[in-house]
């Protein structure tokens, strides 16, 4: 063993200067892609529940076919396949976060076949009745949809959204592969700046690990409290 | 769009595309290349696999187990490292933290350090899996284990652990095909596999779509190959009688 570590860089200073702004991109990263996955995956998990072949055929696809490749190979293929000509529609702030946008995009379309078989498990868990109660009461698909099942599949699932979600934080390390500036790559960065790049993958490792341990810690909570209302 | 799949015949030096697709004499193709490339991606995840079959089920057993808090704290500590910590920097710990930590590890290949952080970071999923498949048989089976005169090992050995293990099939089959995608991420430290492979080719010959279609055909091709097989080790060790074993019925 040779624990040989030097901490003596470590400072807040590495924090805000390298670390901080990864970071920002990461939680941004996961709040926009939750949102616009969640959004995009309950559209898809409609499609295949509507009963009609047209709708549900191409969500199939799409689902299974995102879900059998890796989340490397989507992110790679988004950044090879975007021209430049895109990122240029954004003017100055499209040309120098390249890596970052095709990341947000990558990652919404990523997750939503992820989160549309969450939200699909959430409306098949509401009982047939339910259903039946709205269409007795006159609703239109679109009313019964939105007034009756989703607020209760959301509800149902939202313990399993949720660890999604930190699952989808940890995923977010992999924008590695394009460059893109995360906190593992701040980290990395700092490690470099400092030559000490073992004491940064450990203190990476260490923030992953508290942060992902006290987000799942509350899920859990929460978990426990909705059950006891249902 | 045009296009040009004889990028895999040219020769990975000159670019030269040869008679043959197979290189000759030491020439190596592109899909020379690819084909290694595939075969690294299956060796490090079915290493991993087997690295995390029998950690995740000692882990997961260690987890159930009755009067032992200290075996089920370190089987939850050991879940809980390994879920909150993203593979990327898991991969990064085995493989730049520990060799020199560790400096008899300094002499293992990349590849080896890798199967490691792969393989023990699946295993803590397993080990989730396997306990609840303990945890989901009725509690008068281990009362059975015990009525027969059965150690605790024996008791898991030959009447738990049997039903367990063919209770969780169906994720294992799931985490098995996470496997073969997660080991996409090697690519980070270097291991010649399938996605590295896409990156350089892409870079060298600049027809990457004709490059990552290859590699994401032959990802899909691997996973649906272990759901086949996985499908049919869950039909050969069925248990009878079971309701999720299907087919029957009562």
């Amino acid at each position: 063993m040779n624990l040989n570590l030097d901490w003596s860089f470590f400072s807040w200073e590495l924090y805000t200067q390298f670390v901080l702004k990864g970071l920002y991109f990461s939680v941004f990263l996961t709040v926009v892609a939750t949102a616009g996955g969640i959004a995009l995956g309950t559209v898809l998990a409609m499609m295949r529940l509507s009963g009609k072949k047209w709708l549900d055929v191409p969500a199939t696809i799409y689902v299974n076919g995102m879900r059998s490749i890796p989340l490397l190979m989507v992110i790679l293929w988004f950044f090879l396949l975007m021209p430049a000509s895109f990122y240029a529609l954004f003017g100055e702030f499209g040309r120098e976060h390249r890596a970052e946008m095709s990341a947000i995009i990558t990652f919404i379309a990523f997750e939503a076949a992820y989160f549309s078989e969450i939200m699909r498990a959430g409306i098949q868990s509401i009982p047939r009745g339910q259903v039946f109660a709205g269409q007795a009461l006159g609703m239109s698909y679109g009313q019964n949809m939105q007034l009756v099942i989703l607020p209760q599949a959301f509800r149902n699932m939202l313990p399993v959204l949720l660890t999604q979600t930190i699952i989808l934080f940890q995923d977010t390390s992999l924008v590695y592969a394009i460059g893109a500036y995360d906190m593992l790559k701040g980290f990395e960065i700092a490690g470099k700046n400092y030559g000490r790049p073992i004491e940064s993958y450990l203190a990476a490792a260490a923030t992953y690990f508290v942060m992902c341990y006290a987000l799942s810690w509350s899920v859990k909570r929460l978990h426990q409290k909705i059950a006891i209302i249902r | 769009m045009s296009w040009d799949w004889q990028v895999f015949c040219q020769d990975t030096i000159t670019q030269e595309v040869g008679a043959s697709c197979f290189g000759k004499g030491g020439e190596i193709t592109y899909l020379d290349w690819l084909l290694s490339a595939w075969g690294w991606t299956v060796s490090v995840s079915l290493l991993s696999l087997a690295i995390a079959l029998v950690v995740g089920a000692i882990i997961g057993t260690l987890r159930t187990l009755p009067n032992s808090p200290w075996a089920v704290r370190l089987g939850n500590a050991w879940v809980e490292y390994f879920r909150n910590i993203p593979l990327l920097v898991h991969i990064f710990l085995w493989y730049h933290v520990i060799p020199t930590l560790v400096p008899a590890m300094k002499s293992l290949p990349g590849f080896v350090l890798v199967v490691f952080a792969l393989g023990f970071f699946t295993s803590a999923r397993i080990a989730e899996q396997v306990r609840s498949g303990v945890l989901a048989l009725p509690r008068g089976q281990r009362y059975a284990g015990m009525a027969m005169g059965f150690t605790t090992f024996q008791t898991y050995r030959y009447v738990l652990l049997p039903m367990a293990f063919r209770i969780i099939i169906p994720p294992l089959t799931s985490e098995t095909m996470n496997i073969f995608k997660n080991s996409s991420v090697a690519f980070a430290v270097s291991v010649a596999e399938l996605t590295m492979f896409a990156m350089q080719a892409q870079e060298e010959t600049a027809r990457g779509v004709e490059v990552y279609l290859a590699v994401t055909g032959l990802y899909v091709v691997s996973a649906f190959a272990i759901n086949r097989i996985m499908a049919w080790v869950e039909k050969s060790v069925r248990v009878p009688g079971l309701i999720a074993a299907g087919g029957g019925g009562h």
